[in-house]
């Protein structure tokens, strides 16, 4: 808590720096321009010794006098301007009341400065490449889209979270959950469990999984929001908690785990604070159908755009080590993805029972 | 109706119905009688139709008349409604109406007014060849028949040839059977005017504003004719003037005789009967046109006729290898002086005055021939809004747009007015060949956007006029041009000439413009950055300062006199466009149309002189000496009243 005064002010300093950009350009008669780092598969590197994506040195320029983007360099220096009005009164928002904040009609023209989000999410990823502001400091945060359970008790703004006693509901990840929002106060868990799917991570709950196997149920819905990822990653760091991811057996399930694992491309810049590089693939494995004998009616043929994607997958640096690329390639030679609900068609509880106690005994993951 | 009077009599003796008893109600028809029942072919299908066509059938007439005389043609158009008992009701729902035309022309013979006004197929216009309005000598005459019809009423005529002679009046009305007219009154009278004709039907019609409405048919007669004054009374009362524009009449058009292309064998076994000559090839080069006594003695030679036969005993195979030999010769294309165009310039003058827009072109090919009968395409644009009307429309739209509204274009598509003879031609655009040689235009190429098969997209005004001794017509009520290759070819080819104009213009205006813009951006943008720039520093920043430092930058990048340059204000006709207008907030570029002599239109032009810019030096165009006489002339008006 005692960093808190101290820390906005070093954003908000960060921002205003946007504004003295432009006026020392001025002043200098030269073009008002923002160096922004490219976010794009072209500028990221895998750091191998870290298991990081991190960023490359690249950089596009934005100025002022240019016909093709003064509108964005306009619309950045407003989100700049809305972001510090953030930091000033301490509050934090949705990507959406962002937009809503900086729309207005120009002046003396039918011109609106943004007409619809698309336009100003990017100039708010921009801006905490260029500042190195993470989004939680510039106090934009997503929908809480996540869920825990499991023998870990958080403070959040002063309130005690036990995690064991929210019911099967479990407790709503918090989209900032930087330790001056939220601290760990104790935690006596084996392992997290990161679960793709909110069905799975039901069932989980429901069975009490986490009980019999004393770890913390994680879900992101999909590709986890920032803060379940953050706390993953938290969990791992500051509690030594190894992490196990769950997902569909398709190419979309294996970028989820390496977003988890290495980082995204789109916000490399945050791996450092993000990506767990000791994370596991607990599964679904190309393997399993074989393993654990799921009849081939439960899968699902691969499309076109699975396999182009799983083919980019291949090519990734990070998907280089033998046994994922025999992963993948296993998957293109059957033709077939398989969901984790398919599971449930040889029990209902088949997942909690089976498929994840024989997991854990043979110690059957990737790396 | 051939075919009825000459049916063969049943001759099963099972009829029912001998022969002799059939060959009783055998009798001829008469073709009023044939009309009456076939109104829809004159174009008297529906009440609101009716009333267009009685309207433009007396305007045609006395336009036609004005013209052939030399005197520029002042008509005044009266519609009233027409009080069947008891108080008149509103236009809208009126049934009944009186139509009154009124003409300065040369005015009728006392002898010839009743067979004119009351006898189909009666007229000078038939037989001749060249180039007028009326071609049959149908269209009065049937409203005539339509106004008995529907109310009973006669065809009132008032008419006076010269201010020596007096005026006759005369109710008339056809007799049906007969095709001939009855006379119901007839005598001298009084009359304010020293010649002219003047026409009265009542007619069962309808009064709706809009397409195809009288109105309309005005307006769009105004743009073709910019020679002619109208004045035309609303069946609601209010007065429109439409006054003259341009102060010279069309050159009258020369009568020619057919061309031998033109001609099909029953003709010219018709004409082979009736001719005076006493020799073949005599009686082929003074009937025809462009048949020389050489090339017709190649005619009578390519046939195995002499040329010395007598014209009226050639016929069966003789006449018909006489036909072959005409088609297979050289002959060279018809005369093109019994034409009378409108001209670019009378044209350009329509258009600008009845239509509000940015720019205007107009073209006028040279004359061609389709199935021997000469013709001449003209075509027209007017693009865009005229600058009032552009101005009028940021200020609507000032109210801040949500979310999903920015990109509603309003997909209005061009509009085709279209003209035979310089009459518009109001129904049944899609059977036209005008609208389908518009159609197969791409108009893609000169910067219009047009959806697959469909008319070009904006606010366009395209005008396309047939010329002809004979239009090619789909039906007697004179709607739609039918189709011939030489036709679409030579619409085509003018419509292109006018896209190419209008592409240059565009490309111009919007090189312009995207510099304009670009410098707007900066400045609209500038007062963002400087406002965002000052609540980030708290409030405590020298905004004035900044604003003027970036102000300066952005003049600097943008160029003042490059964009000037683009916005093509430095000298040069309209943009280097032949007959051509452009209309400028600033002013007007090009050949704006000379005002009548008595300069009664300068006060009635629809852009009054936009206070022409003393500040800027104008090009040396028309559109410059024209503004300035306009301001000239205001002054002195004011002081004479």
């Amino acid at each position: 808590m005692a960093k808190k005064p101290r820390k906005p002010t070093a954003v908000e300093k960060k921002l205003v720096g946007v504004a003295d950009l432009v006026i020392d350009a001025a002043a200098r008669r030269r073009d008002p321009t923002i160096a922004i780092p490219v976010r794009s598969l072209s500028n990221v590197n895998f750091n191998e010794r870290k298991g990081l994506i991190e960023m490359g040195k690249r950089k596009q320029a934005r100025s002022f006098f240019n016909v093709g983007m003064a509108k964005k360099f306009m619309q950045t220096v407003l989100v700049a301007d809305a972001l510090s009005e953030l930091q000033r009164a301490n509050l934090t928002t949705s990507l959406r009341e962002i937009y809503y904040r900086t729309k207005h009609t120009i002046k003396n023209s039918n011109e609106n400065t943004l007409d619809t989000q698309d336009e100003s999410d990017p100039l708010i990823e921009d801006l905490e490449v260029t500042l190195a502001a993470l989004r939680e400091e510039l106090h934009v945060r997503a929908e809480n889209a996540g869920s825990i359970v499991g023998p870990v008790v958080f403070v959040d703004d002063g309130d005690r979270v036990d995690c064991t006693r929210l019911g099967k509901g479990g407790y709503s990840v918090p989209s900032i959950v930087e330790p001056e929002y939220l601290q760990i106060s104790r935690c006596t868990a084996d392992f997290v469990l990161l679960v793709e799917k909110g069905t799975q991570w039901n069932r989980l709950s429901e069975d009490k999984f986490w009980r019999r196997y004393n770890c913390v149920l994680l879900t992101g819905n999909g590709q986890p929001p920032r803060g379940v990822r953050r706390l993953a990653r938290r969990l791992n760091e500051e509690k030594g908690l190894p992490v196990y991811v769950l997902v569909d057996n398709d190419p979309w399930g294996y970028y989820i785990y390496s977003v988890i694992k290495q980082g995204s491309i789109n916000l490399a810049f945050e791996s450092q604070r993000m990506a767990i590089p000791k994370a596991k693939f607990i599964g679904l494995s190309s393997a399993d159908p074989e393993a654990y004998e799921l009849p081939r009616n439960v899968g699902i043929k691969l499309n076109e755009k699975d396999i182009s994607r799983a083919k980019e997958l291949l090519n990734y640096n990070w998907f280089q080590k033998k046994p994922w690329q025999e992963e993948i390639k296993r998957m293109l030679a059957s033709g077939l993805k398989y969901e984790l609900d398919a599971l449930a068609n040889k029990d209902f509880q088949y997942l909690t029972k089976k498929y994840l106690p024989r997991k854990l005994k043979e110690k059957d993951w990737l790396d | 109706m051939e075919g009825m009077k000459s049916s063969p009599p049943a001759t099963k003796p099972t009829a029912t119905v001998s022969a002799v008893e059939m060959g009783a109600r055998q009798r001829e028809i008469s073709v009023s009688e044939f009309f009456t029942k076939n109104r829809h072919l004159l174009g008297f299908d529906n009440p609101r139709k009716a009333l267009l066509t009685c309207v433009k059938e007396a305007v045609d007439n006395a336009l036609d008349a004005c013209e052939e005389a030399g005197i520029l043609p002042d008509v005044v158009v009266k519609v009233e409604v027409a009080a069947n008992g008891g108080t008149p009701p509103p236009a809208s729902q009126a049934t009944r109406f009186r139509i009154t035309i009124t003409d300065n022309g040369p005015g009728i013979v006392r002898q010839q007014i009743p067979p004119i006004f009351a006898k189909l197929l009666y007229g000078s216009k038939f037989h001749r060849l060249r180039m007028s309005r009326g071609q049959q000598g149908i269209g009065i005459s049937a409203a005539g028949m339509y106004a008995k019809l529907t109310t009973g009423k006669p065809v009132q005529i008032t008419s006076r040839t010269g201010a020596r002679a007096p005026a006759h009046y005369f109710e008339v009305q056809i007799d049906t059977k007969k095709n001939e007219p009855r006379i119901l009154e007839k005598k001298q009278i009084t009359w304010a005017s020293p010649r002219g004709t003047q026409v009265t039907m009542e007619i069962e019609g309808r009064y709706q504003k809009g397409r195809a409405s009288v109105d309309e048919y005005i307006e769009q007669t105004i743009i073709a004719n910019s020679h002619v004054k109208v004045t035309y009374v609303t069946p609601e009362g209010e007065t429109k003037e439409y006054p003259r524009t341009y102060a010279q009449l069309p050159p009258t058009p020369r009568e020619i005789k057919p061309h031998p292309y033109g001609i099909e064998l029953g003709m010219l076994l018709k004409m082979l009967q009736d001719t005076r000559s006493h020799s073949l090839s005599g009686f082929l080069a003074s009937d025809f046109s462009r048949v020389s006594p050489n090339v017709a003695t190649g005619i009578c030679k390519a046939a195995g006729v002499s040329p010395n036969a007598r014209p009226r005993d050639v016929h069966g195979q003789a006449a018909e290898n006489l036909y072959k030999a005409i088609q297979s010769t050289k002959i060279m294309a018809p005369p093109t002086n019994c034409l009378s165009p409108i001209g670019e310039g009378a044209l350009l003058a329509g258009l600008y005055r009845q239509i509000k827009g940015e720019f205007y072109t107009a073209v006028t090919r040279p004359p061609a021939v389709y199935r021997g009968n000469p013709f001449v395409i003209e075509a027209g644009l007017a693009f865009g809004r005229a600058p009032e009307q552009a101005a009028q429309a940021p200020a609507k739209e000032a109210i801040p747009l949500a979310e999903g509204e920015a990109d509603q274009d309003d997909h209005e598509l061009a509009r085709v007015i279209r003209y035979a003879n310089r009459v518009p031609l109001l129904y049944q655009p899609s059977a036209c060949e005008i609208t389908k040689a518009v159609l197969d235009t791409t108009w893609r190429n000169y910067g219009v956007a047009q959806s697959r098969g469909s008319l070009p997209a904006g606010p366009m005004v395209i005008f396309v006029h047939m010329a002809s001794v004979w239009v090619p017509f789909t039906s007697e009520s004179k709607e739609a041009i039918a189709e011939y290759d030489e036709i679409h070819k030579e619409i085509t080819l003018a419509l292109r000439e006018c896209g190419r104009r209008l592409g240059a213009f565009l490309r111009r205006r919007e090189r312009a413009h995207s510099e304009f813009r670009r410098r707007n951006i900066f400045e609209l943008y500038i007062e963002e950055i400087v406002a965002s720039c000052n609540r980030l520093k708290g409030g405590k920043l020298a905004t004035a300062k900044l604003k003027d430092q970036l102000q300066k930058m952005a003049a600097k990048i943008t160029g003042g006199g490059k964009t000037d340059e683009a916005l093509g204000k430095n000298g040069g006709g309209p943009e280097g466009l032949p007959h051509s207008i452009i209309v400028t907030p600033e002013g007007i570029e090009g050949e704006v149309p000379v005002v009548s002599s008595n300069g009664a239109a300068a006060a009635d032009e629809p852009v009054a002189a936009p206070a022409a810019p003393k500040d800027k030096a104008r090009s040396k165009t028309k559109g410059k000496a024209k503004a300035a006489k306009r301001t000239a002339r205001t002054p002195a008006r004011r002081r004479r009243t």
